[in-house]
Order: structure tokens, then C-alpha cells, then sequence
């Protein structure tokens, strides 16, 4: 059996949702063309995990209408909690597919940086949106999933920093998620042109108990030459998402890209991180922490591929299993011939806290080219007795002392998120998660 | 005065006995050093009074001040007053050796009366300078990377800073060259006392020299074979091990692969 791809939506809404949203009319036509292939494209085939039977096409409602905030004071609590109300100049909150707050520093609009959602983009920065929106990074065509993304597409970000602009405070974006029925369909462009440099943190906060809805997310982050693009992420979504999302950086010449994802959704999740360092001599590190509770399966992908010379990549993931979850850690170092001198490094480990769960990782690398270096390190195990022994030795309670453990495990990419309010949110999801 | 009361110990790995019926005693105020060669079970008593995870007692008892030891999970059994420098001490990523001192502290106080950030510090920065331990020691990652006689230090530390009424000491002296072994020394002589005592566990005599013992006991086949006084460890030092396996009748002293 397979689930009905079908999709409930024609040609005449999206383009009549693109005139509502007021985009700019090459965005109605790129949908319209995208909408178009879905029929035809086949499905994500993500290694050692079977989605066939997942639903990543039926959802409720396309969008739902929900409040705008005339201040960050108006946030729900728990959203309050992750951004300094009064200190941070730089943000955007969408409320679940309503963009609902805007705010960037007169110092930095004057310098040209845009920070805008992504409808807004399309119409007032065309050229730029239209030059860089699903052409270098994700395509339209690479499967099913990415062209419904294209077609459907209801919300996110444009982020633009021009040449020689440094952008010292991190830039935050909030998706507020406290609507069931609601779907994310998130598209979050960050270019950063010639020797520009950026801070981007995003984070996913889901407040209801179980989602109807569908999360199909796309980034793209082109770093420029010599630029610099530092993206923090935390998502936290609820169970009953279905989420599919789809992260890709690509690197210009000496440019460099890090990435650091606490990746704790409550949900089904197909996550793909890839990184193409073009450019010679640019770079990635890729920082992932997962925590899978419940019935969750997930699976994900990191990658990065090089194509310059002396392209220099690190990956290091994370992950805790508890109750029945499982996961598939794919690390993918990927050397492209005529990338010589480049170096793919990868280290995935997972801890499991219960019989149940399942984890799985497992490390490839694709060497195409004769003068390069490579490494990889992977495990999988229980929380160690003996490190319990050690620390309840010490008069530390049997819950603290694994609280203790699993924390410093995860610590290596908890301590590299750029955002205070952030870091904080992370380390109590995962306590909440781990508990 | 505390006393902590072995009898008739019986302690089994994975089916196989390893103690067969050990008696000891020991009062606070007093140093106890159990001796013997490899394989005769020493490190298994140590292991087994402060509840490893592996060893399951069959039979006999441990009481701390007439307390059931062995009812108690390990953290009580740290509460009850019980400390083991371990012989291989695990390392812990991403905690610090200052974070992982203070909870342990905490943990052993009430609530709302947990050690001031600056009391801590004071007493920490003291006892790390008695042990001659870099400061850096503080901030890196518990036992990780550490040498094994950084580790031995940092088990001393450990005890110093926990202050407990008994400490096993589980072969602290293996590894540690002559100077490490002075310091380590001064460390456990700084907590003799009224209201300490330890039970040390060597193969060596020249731990000996730097902690005068007031009881010293020899082990073999799983069993506590002879006790004395400071003389017996000298004794042993000059003759080795043969005249009490002659005098006992034993041949082979071992009770098997000790974990």
C-alpha cells in the first residue's frame, strides 16, 4: 500500500494563496510550475528508514489566520522565555503561518541588511529572492517532498547581509507554533554576500499538546566568499507533526559555515542536513544534539560534500533514545574528485536509556579523490553502570548522576548555540525530554 | 565513635565466590591495611561494601554503627558515611571536576542548605593546593584525560572535600611515583582522626611508610588469613608472603581473575 499523493490543492489556489499573500508574480508562477511536478516526482528515500507509509501530504488546512504582536511584551510566556524582550533589536516571530513581529536596528537597515518574511522579500527584493530561492541550495525537482515545499510554501524568512557588512548581535526568529490545525511549510533564505559575516538563531516552539498538521521546511544558506554564517537552531515540535525538513548550506571561496541544530522535536521527523563546499579552501562544522522519546521515529542525515580544494569539513552528532524511539544517524563525508587536499571528519555517537529504544549509527564516506584526508568515529551504547557507581559513590542520586551523564554527553553542541536564551531553552527541553 | 563491621562475607561475580567468609572491623580513629597478593580478593571487599554493581553478596552482613549496609543503594550508602577511592575512577565528559565536587557536596546536605559558592571555592582551592593539583583541574572535564596519578589525586580530593567517616582506599598507591605518593600520603594523613577511619588495600609495603597502619590484615582465598599489628607489614616486606601460606597450609593463594 501506498499513501495517497495526491494533493488537495490546485493550480488556482496556490496562485490565488500567492495573490493573497501579495507576493510578487514570478513567485505565483514558480509555484504553480513546482505544483505541477509533485504528481510525477518520486519520494525522499532516506537511508535505513522505510517512509512509505508516513503521511507528508495530507494535512487540514493550508493556513490559518492567527494574531499579529504589536510588541515582543504580548509573546506567550513560554516564547518570552527565549528572546531578552528588551535587549534584542534584531527579530522576526511568525505566529503560526502569520508573519506577526518585525524588528531590525536602524544600524543595520542602514548598512542593507534585510531581515523580512519571505513574502514581503519576493515582492520587494525580487531580484535578490528570486536569484538565490530554491535555485543553488534545495531544487525544486529533487523529489516529491522539496516541490510540494515550492508549492506550498506558507511562511519563513529572507535574510540578506551585503559585502563587507559584519553583523555582530545574532539575528533571532521565532515560529510560534499554538494552533493545531496548522501546517509549516517554512522557507528560510540566508544569503550572506562577500566577506559578510552573521549570526542566524531560529527557533521552532510548538505549544500544543498533539499537532494535526505537517512541517515540510526548507533552508538555504549561501555563504558568499569569505563570508561567514554561524546557524543556530532549535526545533521543537509537537508529536502528531509529520515533519520533513531540509537543511543545505553552500559555501563560497575561504568562506565557512556552522551549523548547530538541537533537534528535539516530539514528532516523526525525516531531517536532512547537507553542505556543499563549493568554494576552495571554505569549511563546515556541523553540530546536531537529538533526543527521541515516546514512539518517535527519526531519521538523520548530515552531510557534507566537497567539491573545492582544501575544503574542510567536521560533523559531530549526538543523540539520547529513551522509551520505544529510534533513530538513524547517517553521517555522510562526500569527496568529490578534483577536491584535493580536503579533510572529512565525522563523529556520531548515541546513547540509549531504555531496552526499546533503537539507534543506529552509521558513518559513510565517498572518496573520490586520491590526496585527501578522512576520519570517522561512531558508537552506539547503554548509559555505562560503572560511571553511575562512580557518581552515586559519591552520595549523587541514581537520577541525578544519569542526568549528569547525559548532559555531559550532550554538552559538546549544547555549549556551541550562540544565543544565551537559547543554550537555556535547550538544556531545559532536554531535561524536560529526558526526565 | 563509628564503627563499620563486616561478617562472614560472602561475595560472588558472575557465579563464582570470591569472598568466602570475611570478618573486619573497623573503628574510626583507626587505619586498617589489608594486604595480600593478586587475586585473593581485595579489591572485590572494597568493591562489594560500597554496593559495584557487579558483585552480588550471598551471604553475611556489613553494618555502619549497626545500620544494614547492604540495604542501602550506593548514594545512602555514601549519605551513611562510606567513601571508595577507586582504583579505576571513571571519566565523565562534559561535567566538570568543580560542578560534579559541588552536587556531590549538595547532595549530602539538606535542601536550602546546600555549600556557598564562595565557601566551596575556598575549601577547594585549599585542598587542591595541599595536593599540589593544578588549578585547571577544577574546570576540566571529571577524570577526563587525566593521568592516572592525576586521577589518584583527584579520588583524594574527593575525599578530603566529602569529609567521610570511612574511606576505602582501593590500591591509591598503584602507579604513583615516589613524590605523587608523598603527596597522595599527606592527603590521607590530614584526615586521620577522631572521626575517621579507612581500610587501605595494597599490594605494596612502601604505602606503609608513609601512613603508619594501626591494624594491618593479609588476605588469601577469599578470606581475611592473618592480622597484627604495623609489625606484621614489615614482616611481610623482609619474607614475602611464603612463611603464612606454609604455617596455613595453603598452596595456591588465589581465588581467581580479580575484576
Amino acid at each position: 500500500m501506498t499513501v495517497e499523493t495526491k494533493v488537495a490543492l490546485t493550480e488556482q489556489d496556490v496562485r490565488s494563496y500567492s495573490a493573497k499573500m501579495n507576493e510578487a508574480d514570478w513567485m505565483a508562477d514558480f509555484r504553480a510550475d513546482a505544483l505541477a511536478r509533485v504528481e510525477q516526482l518520486p519520494m525522499p528515500t532516506p537511508d535505513k528508514t522505510k517512509i512509505d507509509k508516513w503521511n507528508f501530504t495530507e494535512f487540514p488546512s493550508h493556513t490559518v489566520e492567527t494574531a499579529v504582536f504589536a510588541s515582543l511584551e504580548e509573546l506567550p510566556e513560554e516564547a518570552r522565555e527565549l528572546v531578552d524582550v528588551t535587549q534584542q533589536k534584531n527579530i522576526y516571530v511568525q505566529h503560526n503561518n502569520t508573519p506577526a513581529f518585525l524588528s531590525l536596528s536602524e544600524e543595520l537597515k542602514a548598512q542593507g541588511v534585510i531581515m523580512t518574511d519571505i513574502f514581503t522579500a519576493s515582492r520587494e527584493h525580487g531580484d535578490l529572492v528570486k536569484k538565490y530561492y530554491m535555485t543553488d541550495g534545495v531544487k525544486v525537482n529533487e523529489h516529491k517532498l522539496t516541490a510540494l515545499h515550492a508549492a506550498l510554501m506558507n511562511g519563513g524568512v529572507f535574510v540578506y547581509v551585503p559585502k563587507n557588512v559584519v553583523v555582530e548581535e545574532p539575528l533571532q526568529v521565532l515560529f510560534l507554533h499554538d494552533d493545531a490545525q496548522a501546517s509549516l511549510f517554512n522557507h528560510v533564505l540566508v544569503v550572506a554576500e562577500t566577506s559578510s559575516s552573521v549570526t542566524y538563531v531560529e527557533n521552532y516552539l510548538s505549544t500544543v499538546e498533539e499537532s494535526k498538521g505537517l512541517a515540510n521546511i526548507v533552508t538555504e544558506v549561501i555563504a558568499g566568499d569569505n563570508a561567514k554564517v554561524v546557524y543556530g537552531a532549535v526545533d521543537v515540535l509537537a508529536d502528531g507533526f509529520t515533519t520533513y525538513v531540509n537543511r543545505r548550506g553552500v559555501t563560497g571561496r575561504d568562506s565557512r559555515i556552522e551549523w548547530a541544530l538541537g533537534l528535539m522535536n516530539d514528532c516523526d521527523t525525516i531531517s536532512e542536513n547537507i553542505t556543499h563546499l563549493v568554494g576552495d579552501n571554505s569549511s563546515c562544522d556541523l553540530k546536531t544534539v537529538v533526543v527521541g522519546r515516546g514512539k518517535q521515529r527519526q531519521n538523520f542525515t548530515s552531510e557534507i560534500v566537497h567539491w573545492g580544494l582544501d575544503t574542510d569539513a567536521f560533523i559531530l552528532k549526538h543523540g539520547v533514545m529513551k522509551d520505544e524511539s529510534s533513530a538513524i544517524f547517517n553521517g555522510i563525508g562526500k569527496i568529490e574528485k578534483g577536491a584535493t587536499r580536503s579533510n572529512a571528519v565525522q563523529e556520531s555517537r548515541i546513547l540509549m536509556l531504555s531496552e526499546k529504544a533503537r539507534g543506529d549509527a552509521n558513518p559513510i564516506l565517498l572518496i573520490d579523490e586520491d590526496d585527501v584526508t578522512a576520519g570517522h568515529a561512531a558508537s552506539v551504547g547503554n548509559v555505562d553502570p560503572l560511571q553511575l557507581f562512580y557518581l552515586m559513590s559519591r552520595g549523587i542520586s541514581e537520577k541525578e548522576a544519569q542526568r549528569l551523564v547525559i548532559h555531559g554527553f550532550l554538552a559538546p553542541v549544547v555549549s556551541k548555540l550562540p544565543i544565551e536564551g537559547v543554550k537555556k531553552q535547550l538544556t531545559e527541553v532536554i531535561e524536560r525530554k529526558v526526565r | 565513635m563509628a564503627t563499620l563491621e563486616i561478617k562472614g562475607l560472602h561475595v560472588e561475580i558472575e557465579g563464582k565466590e570470591i569472598l568466602k567468609g570475611v570478618d573486619l572491623t573497623i573503628n574510626t580513629n583507626e587505619i586498617h591495611a589489608i594486604m595480600g597478593p593478586n587475586g585473593t580478593g581485595k579489591s572485590t571487599l572494597a568493591q562489594a561494601i560500597m554496593g559495584h554493581p557487579k558483585y552480588e553478596i550471598t551471604s553475611g552482613s556489613v553494618t555502619l554503627d549497626g545500620e544494614d549496609v547492604l540495604e542501602m543503594e550506593v548514594d545512602e550508602r555514601a549519605h551513611a558515611g562510606l567513601f571508595l577511592a577507586m582504583q579505576y575512577p571513571s571519566e565523565i565528559t562534559g561535567v566538570t571536576n568543580a560542578d560534579f565536587l559541588r552536587s556531590a557536596i549538595n547532595a549530602q546536605r539538606e535542601e536550602g542548605d546546600e555549600i556557598s559558592l564562595m565557601k566551596f571555592i575556598r575549601e577547594l582551592d585549599g585542598k587542591m593546593e595541599l595536593l599540589e593539583m593544578d588549578e585547571d583541574m577544577a574546570t576540566r572535564y571529571l577524570n577526563e584525560g587525566f593521568s592516572g596519578g592525576e586521577k589518584k589525586r583527584n579520588e583524594i580530593l574527593q575525599l578530603m572535600m566529602l569529609k567521610p567517616k570511612f574511606a576505602i582506599l582501593d590500591e591509591i598507591d598503584s602507579g604513583l611515583d615516589i613524590d605523587a605518593l608523598k603527596i597522595v600520603s599527606k592527603g590521607i594523613n590530614e584526615m586521620r582522626g577522631e572521626n575517621f577511619g579507612c581500610l587501605m588495600i595494597t599490594h605494596y609495603q612502601r604505602l606503609l611508610d608513609y601512613i603508619t597502619p594501626d591494624h594491618v590484615h593479609v588476605m588469601m582465598q577469599g578470606k581475611v588469613v592473618k592480622s597484627g599489628g604495623p609489625e606484621l607489614a614489615e614482616k611481610l616486606e623482609e619474607q614475602g608472603y611464603d612463611w603464612i601460606k606454609e604455617e596455613l597450609g595453603i598452596e595456591d593463594e588465589t581465588v581467581g581473575q580479580e575484576v
